[in-house]
């Protein structure tokens, strides 16, 4: 708030749009050097020769131990730069739209249910990397290996432990009894169309109905009063009376892995979760995440590595604490809480037909459009 | 006189080299992203750039949304009119206490995000709120008797919730400089109160109503979060189908029609207000506020006045009251399985904020995160007052002028532009030297001067706009170059609006998560950004951090607000 003194009696006017236009870029290089410095604590080698940076571009969501990230970038003589870029669907777009001058070097996080996007729109080289021949041939969705599996999510219904107690009610077990009157008004689901649970709950029930036979099964649910809210924090930390919002309903579409993050953040620490998550056949579906070496990239031989990386156990092995999904390698051994409070669908929604890969990519905007008019409008 | 008139012209001649630096601004940090980002999508269109326009105007669910977008718009407008106004008069015409405080606590509502409003307000009027417990057992009823969530009124509630501000902002800064003898001389000429209300008070004031309700409006009109938290996915706005067609559906062509008539929306009503105000304002003798403020003297009046603070408080800080609480208190459902609750006070969550419990890459300190958003908004209000002041004076010297009709309009635009078409427009359009910014954390404060922008001119332009021009026209026949009359003259006269104008740039930095998410490194998160990442991970532990971090946002926005109003060099009192 200078501008008080910043004038002085002998300027002319006509300085004055130079003088604004200076002020400006003052302030605009002034942010540059103001910009707070990186705040992570890395190890900091005195580097020999200039270190090459990789970038990897991926959603909100990602996150890595500080300890694995530093050997990687040990190990290579590489500083990874992570640009992080909204949720999937928008870091995705953001990909597709800048494929002639990429952003980063690699792609991480899409999951099978926008994939054919990413395939369609050609954003990925293809790499066999050696780490894929552990890994089961169920995640391994794209043949010709441009998108890798690196982790994935189940889908599941979560209950309220406590109101089932209360009131001798036994909870669901197949997506049937969600029609019954004794669960009436107990569901709260999340729209698919801005939130990636919710589009994983329509594909299992478009698995277990088909199509059309899914928007019937919708319309049932819609008179047994399901309540559909925008995203997961809403569904999850609002509604649903398992979890810290303490809401009215005792069933919610969550993750089969929630019930085991109350425990692990839990205040004070608990035994047992105050939820559960409900896996029997054909009720979850499975979310997988993928990772691709970006077209155009400048770095093939140091984003090869990263992929390799993330496949190997070391990274698998930090997943789960860091982003609450599951390693697709099977040497990756789980943490103790997980194989204590984590309960895994035999068989989800995604084996069935109608539910396959090929026919989401077919159908996904349909199935969605279609819902909406069923079921909002 | 011949060198009188010709001095004056030399004047307004130079005004127009005030749009420089503004239009330089908007050109290559809006225009040219949105105008690659239509032109891309448009591209991606197998028919041509017209169909998607005639699918809008044919599709009866489409046309649907664009009628509720206006609807719901206008409610929520009328709404906050309603209920801003007394809180304007009063806080203008009367000596209240902590005046200033009051006005912090509204004006944080402006700053909260979207989800941290919806939990608030479910803490009162959830299913378990306290509102509803309190009914259910006054009642003996079994189920909670009020919904919130998924209704329509909770839009508007949350429309006025998070918009008051602008209104006893804006309409009540003008308020208290208006002369208060005009109104007085019409009562002595024999107007009833509603007389002089509607044919003296009313008129001046209506630059500064028009600048309020417009952007009231158009905030309301591209509402998102709000539409999408808190009225649930039955509603959707122009904003929410332009996010869903790009995201979720991929239909870019038809995601761009929606937004060039989003954007149409805005301009046309832009303009009408732009014609309107050109009509409507006048030069008034505005006054210094200590001339304007009474004492409430009756106790009619101190009842009433009483009453709607205590109403206006109600809204704007209860959920603020009910956000602060939970955040200091632990609730769990006691394990007999009677699901009652058991409530215990704790400071976990606060302690915990500055705990790296998995050694995790992108864990910032609370403190640091605290110093980045404080950085960004430093560089928020000093780029936003830097290019706004030049365009609201360059406005107010000559609303009639061509540049003003033509360039006023524009400035608003960026306010009725779909987040998620702009921040996809950044990364195609400035992705090569010396422009690369696409991963640059310069992007944050570029973005959020963009919304700023047309706040700090709607704030400045009315008060320099009502300077009468005899004043500078003295002072420059006196001798006095531009510079001078402008440092003598306007700047004495507009203090006060500066500083309301740096408020919102304050504000609106501090609570923007949309285009911040949309550009964030992750290295710099704002408080916004690290308060959604505690909210999408499970675990109570995780929701209390992420409503102390909210606590904590609210906190710093009012002492920042409280500390820009200390810092207030120049009332107009000085003159």
């Amino acid at each position: 708030m200078n501008t008080r003194t910043s004038c002085s009696r002998n300027k002319k006017f006509s300085l004055a749009g130079i003088r604004l236009t200076i002020l400006i870029v003052l302030v605009l290089t002034a942010c540059t050097s103001t910009t707070p410095g990186p705040v992570t604590s890395l190890p900091v080698a005195t580097p020999i020769t200039e270190l090459r940076t990789l970038r990897v571009m991926t959603h909100d969501s990602f996150a890595i131990s500080e300890a694995v990230l530093a050997a990687f970038e040990a190990e290579n003589g590489v500083k990874v730069q992570f640009v992080k870029s909204g949720d999937v669907g928008t870091a995705l777009n953001k990909a597709i739209l800048s494929k002639d001058n990429p952003l980063a070097d690699v792609f991480y996080g899409v999951d099978n249910t926008f994939l054919s996007r990413a395939l369609t729109e050609g954003i990925f080289e293809a790499y066999n990397s050696p780490g894929l021949a552990g890994i089961p041939d169920e995640f391994k969705l794209d043949a010709e290996n441009r998108a890798l599996p690196v982790d994935y999510g189940d889908v599941c219904l979560n209950y309220d432990k406590a109101y089932f107690a209360k009131n001798n009610l036994q909870p669901p077990v197949t997506l049937d009894d969600l029609l019954k009157p004794e669960y009436k008004s107990l569901l709260v689901v999340e729209n698919p169309a801005t939130s990636s649970p919710g589009l994983a709950f329509l594909l299992t029930t478009i698995g277990n109905y088909g199509d059309p036979g899914y928007l019937d099964y919708w319309k049932k649910l819609v008179q047994n009063d399901v309540l559909v809210v925008d995203g997961w924090e809403t569904a999850y930390n609002t509604e649903f009376s398992g979890a810290a919002g303490k809401g009215a309903r005792p069933i919610v579409v969550s993750y089969n892995s929630s019930p085991a993050f109350e425990v692990i953040y839990a205040e004070p620490p608990v035994e047992q979760p105050s939820s559960a998550a409900i896996v029997s056949p054909k009720t979850c579906f499975r979310q997988i995440e993928f990772v691709g070496i970006l077209k155009g990239n400048q770095n093939r031989d140091l984003a090869e590595k990263w992929v390799d990386f993330m496949l190997s156990k070391t990274f698998q092995e930090d997943l789960p604490l860091q982003m609450f999904v599951f390693p697709v390698n099977p040497q990756a051994k789980l943490a103790e809480t997980f194989t204590k409070y984590l309960q895994q669908p035999q068989e989800t929604a995604n084996s069935e037909a109608a539910a396959s890969p090929a026919n989401i990519a077919a159908k996904r905007e349909a199935w969605l459009k279609a819902w909406t008019e069923a079921v909002l409008r | 006189m011949k060198a009188l008139s010709a001095r004056l012209r030399s004047i307004s001649f130079h005004y127009w080299l005030l749009w420089v630096a503004p239009l330089a601004f908007l050109g290559v940090f809006y225009f040219y992203p949105l105008v690659n980002i239509l032109a891309v999508s448009f591209g991606r269109g197998q028919s041509g750039p017209v169909a998607p326009f005639i699918e809008v105007f044919t599709t009866p669910s489409l046309l649907k949304i664009l009628g509720f977008t206006f609807w719901q718009a206008t409610l929520s407008t009328a709404f906050t009119l309603l209920f801003g106004l007394p809180g304007a008069y009063l806080l203008a015409r009367y000596r209240l206490r902590g005046r200033n405080l009051i006005l912090a606590l509204t004006g944080i509502a402006f700053v909260l995000p979207t989800l941290v409003v919806a939990a608030a307000f479910n803490a009162i009027l959830g299913p378990r709120g306290w509102a509803n417990l309190l009914l259910m057992q006054m009642l003996g009823l079994e189920q909670p008797p009020l919904h919130f969530v998924n209704t329509f009124g909770a839009i508007l509630l949350a429309h006025v919730f998070y918009n008051t501000t602008i209104i006893l902002r804006l309409v009540g800064d003008f308020w208290a400089h208006l002369d208060p003898r005009l109104e007085q001389a019409a009562r002595v000429l024999g107007a009833n109160g509603w007389q002089t209300l509607r044919r003296v008070t009313l008129p001046l004031l209506t630059p500064a109503l028009a600048s309020a309700a417009l952007l009231v409006f158009i905030f309301d009109f591209t509402s998102f979060g709000v539409i999408l938290v808190l009225g649930g996915p039955r509603f959707a706005t122009l904003e929410v189908e332009i996010y869903n067609q790009t995201i979720s559906l991929f239909n870019l062509p038809l995601a761009a029609a929606l937004s060039l008539i989003q954007l149409g929306c805005t301009l046309a009503l832009t303009v009408l207000y732009t014609r309107l105000n050109a009509r409507l304002a006048r030069p008034l003798s505005l006054r210094p506020r200590q001339f304007t403020l009474r004492r409430l003297q009756s106790w009619q009046g101190r009842l009433l006045a009483g009453l709607y603070l205590a109403a206006l408080l109600g809204l704007l800080t209860l959920p603020l009251v009910a956000l602060v609480t939970r955040s200091l208190t632990r609730v769990e459902s006691l394990p007999d399985g009677s699901g009652v609750l058991a409530i215990h006070p704790t400071l976990d969550y606060y302690r915990e904020l500055g705990v790296n419990r998995f050694n995790s890459l992108f864990f910032i300190p609370p403190i640091t995160s605290i110093a980045i958003s404080l950085g960004y908004a430093t560089a928020t209000v000093a780029l936003a007052l830097a290019l706004g002041l030049p365009a609201a004076w360059a406005l107010a010297h000559n609303r009639k002028a061509a540049s003003s009709q033509v360039f006023e309009p524009l400035l608003m635009l960026p306010l009725g532009t779909s987040a998620v078409t702009l921040g996809l427009g950044f990364i195609i359009a400035l992705d090569r030297p010396p422009l690369d910014l696409r991963a640059s954390p310069l992007l944050i404060p570029l973005a959020h001067t963009l919304v700023a922008f047309p706040f700090v001119v709607r704030s400045l332009a009315p008060a320099l706009g009502s300077i009468k021009p005899r004043l500078r026209q003295a002072a420059a026949v006196l001798g006095a170059n531009p510079g001078l009359v402008f440092r003598y003259i306007d700047l004495p006269l507009v203090g006060r609006a500066l500083f309301v104008a740096a408020i919102f740039a304050f504000t609106i930095s501090m609570g923007e998560f949309g285009a911040t998410a949309l550009v964030s490194r992750p290295e710099y998160p704002t408080l916004p950004v690290m308060i959604y990442r505690f909210l999408s991970q499970p675990g109570s532990l995780n929701y209390g951090k992420a409503l102390a971090l909210s606590t904590i946002l609210c906190l710093i926005t009012a002492a920042g607000m409280l500390a820009i109003e200390r810092f207030r060099i120049a009332d107009i009192g000085e003159f």
